[in-house]
């Protein structure tokens, strides 16, 4: 089943057509095109392979089209959770606005997720709470092994930390931020436990033996 | 730490930890003082982790559900009911209300023995010996009533994915509401102790000050929050699991610091009493298993959910790619995320508010590291 992992990074521009005002012609056309395929590989019941998410109809998402304009790929909803998937490179641009604008003041979490098979590799996910909306959203962006998105350290405080666990975890480095080093694992350990391609009992062999001197920790 | 800390002769590095008994576990702190003035802390966690998320990885839905219990093992409710709901909303079914009832109880009074476990070792850090003995007698009772329930003590694993497995036993109401009775007298009793005391007092006023901005900032939840004046308490904001039918009030403060934060929990743990008194004599009749299969397979799709445990927002991000195992589960601890805060904190506060500050952030490292 994990092999139906492709969505992402082609699905990911279409859906949200709702406002009219701006949206040039061609990626209208497009979403209309992109539309019927999630229906159509369904003969037998099956489910489909990518999320059923619905465009997300709100002010807020007009908004952000209005001054993001193609830069926001797509605002959508599932289960009644709102977000938003930014180009890597308007993703604190996109914070900000929502923290100043939008009142989004608290910044809940940063997480990334492993895609191997997917040409953007990474999404990264920020997790974002509003105390005077009492709402969440979340801004997501998809980026190819090696790119390094800027910090958010700059937006919100708490994301020091929580980007040096995604540093830590998946081997995303974030430019510009203020103490990009590892934080739960050792600081000298090879390897990042947390993308798909590292084995659940894979070690760093050289850092066991040299640092806990037995020949294995298995 | 930078060199320089040591071309300055007034300067000097202290490691705290991480084998020290006021560090609550295996945290390190290295500290900056000048004298006894604190300059700087830097904070080195780590050292209980176990890959948590990874694991999550490699196992089923179910299989992982007595994992979490490990992370705040204190609270292993809470944790317990944070992954459920999280799943739950995935496969888009909710818990029959007697379930949902019963969840409420357990969660509130483990919300208590966490609380107790606080303020005993919190008041042992101070210096105070005797609230320990008291608090953890009385966490006892309620440890009792885990075990009675579901067998055991600490790492209960007490629901399932869709409600729970487990009927309550017979009694189970009475002990409850013995517990209640026999509970709210000795809250009195813990503040009798410490509210009022010179040196209890003396040690925590404007102590480790973190005011509503700074805490927003750093994404701090949970009484500390509260403590600095914010009245936001997710059970109240986006209530899960029937909270909305009780009637509680979310305590709050205004200065934001270390005496403050213990004024909130206390006040905390006799609300939570009360939402236990009226959920006990609400439980409803039914069913106390929604309608899962045997195997729990999502569809493709992911969510996050979040509950209010006794440290602050506990969240799970799950990623579902329609198997039987989570794509991706984030944990979104709220201990490592506190903790963060630490270092603003104690700056330039005295080194014996260090152990102060660390017990009023109340975080328990098995979920800082995971």
């Amino acid at each position: 089943m994990a092999d139906e992992q492709k969505p992402g990074g082609s699905q990911a521009p279409p859906p949200e057509g709702g406002g009219a005002p701006k949206p040039p012609a061609k990626p209208a056309g497009e979403a209309a095109k992109v539309t019927p395929k999630p229906a159509a590989p369904a003969p037998p019941p099956k489910p489909p392979a990518i999320m059923a998410a619905t465009p997300w109809d709100s002010d807020l998402a007009r908004e952000l089209k209005e001054r993001f304009g193609d830069r926001i790929l797509q605002t959508a909803t599932y289960l009644g959770q709102n977000f938003i998937v930014a180009k890597p490179d308007s993703a604190i641009p996109v914070l900000e606005y929502l923290k100043l604008e939008a009142d989004f003041d608290y910044m809940v979490d940063i997480t990334a997720v492993d895609w191997p098979k997917r040409a953007e590799r990474f999404d990264v996910v920020y997790i974002l709470y509003s105390f005077p909306r009492n709402e969440r959203v979340r801004v997501k962006i998809y980026i190819p092994d090696g790119y390094k998105p800027e910090t958010a350290v700059g937006v919100h405080l708490t994301a020091n930390w929580l980007e040096r666990e995604v540093f830590d975890m998946f081997g995303i480095e974030f430019a510009g931020h203020p103490d990009m080093r590892r934080i739960l694992m050792p600081e000298e350990w090879q390897g990042y436990p947390l993308r798909k391609d590292y084995g659940i009992i894979q070690q760093d062999q050289r850092w066991v033996q040299e640092n806990l001197g037995i020949e294995s920790g298995q | 730490m930078p060199d320089q800390t040591f071309l300055d002769s007034t300067e000097l590095v202290l490691n705290m930890g991480p084998q020290h008994p006021s560090t609550h576990g295996v945290l390190r702190v290295i500290l900056k003082l000048d004298g006894e003035k604190v300059l700087g802390t830097e904070c080195i966690i780590g050292y209980l982790h176990r890959g948590v998320e990874k694991i999550a990885e490699n196992r089923t839905y179910a299989q992982f559900n007595p994992y979490v219990d490990r992370m705040d093992y204190v609270a292993a409710i809470s944790n317990g009911l944070g992954y459920c709901l999280a799943v739950e909303k995935l496969l888009n079914v909710e818990a029959p209300p007697r379930a949902q009832a019963v969840r409420v109880i357990l969660t509130e009074l483990n919300r208590i023995a966490s609380h107790l476990l606080w303020l005993g070792t919190h008041a042992l850090d101070i210096g105070a010996i005797t609230p320990v003995f008291y608090c953890f007698r009385e966490r006892e009772e309620a440890l009792k009533i885990f075990e009675k329930y579901c067998g055991a003590r600490l790492t209960t694993h007490a629901f399932r994915i869709g409600g729970l497995l487990y009927e309550t036993y017979d009694g189970f109401e009475q002990d409850i509401r013995d517990f209640c009775n026999m509970f709210i007298p000795k809250v009195d009793e813990y503040e009798e102790l410490l509210t009022n005391n010179r040196i209890w007092v003396a040690r925590l006023k404007n102590v480790g000050v973190l005011n509503a901005d700074e805490c927003k900032e750093y994404g701090v939840t949970g009484p500390v929050l509260r403590a600095a004046g914010v009245k936001w308490d997710l059970r109240k904001a986006q209530p899960y699991s029937g909270y909305e039918k009780y009637e509680f009030e979310i305590p709050t403060c205004q200065n934001g610091d270390t005496y403050d934060r213990y004024t909130v929990r206390m006040e905390e743990m006799r609300q939570s009493i009360r939402i236990m008194r009226q959920a006990v004599e609400s439980i409803p009749e039914g069913p106390i298993m929604g309608k899962v299969g045997k195997v729990v397979k999502p569809a493709v799709g992911e969510a996050y959910v979040s509950i209010e445990a006794p440290k602050g927002e506990l969240g799970y991000y799950i990623v579902s790619d329609g198997s039987t195992q989570p794509y991706r589960c984030r944990v979104r601890p709220p201990s490592f995320v506190n903790l963060q805060a630490l270092d603003r904190m104690i700056h330039g506060g005295l080194i014996a508010d260090v152990v102060a500050v660390i017990g009023t952030l109340d975080i328990v490292l098995g979920e800082v590291d995971r």
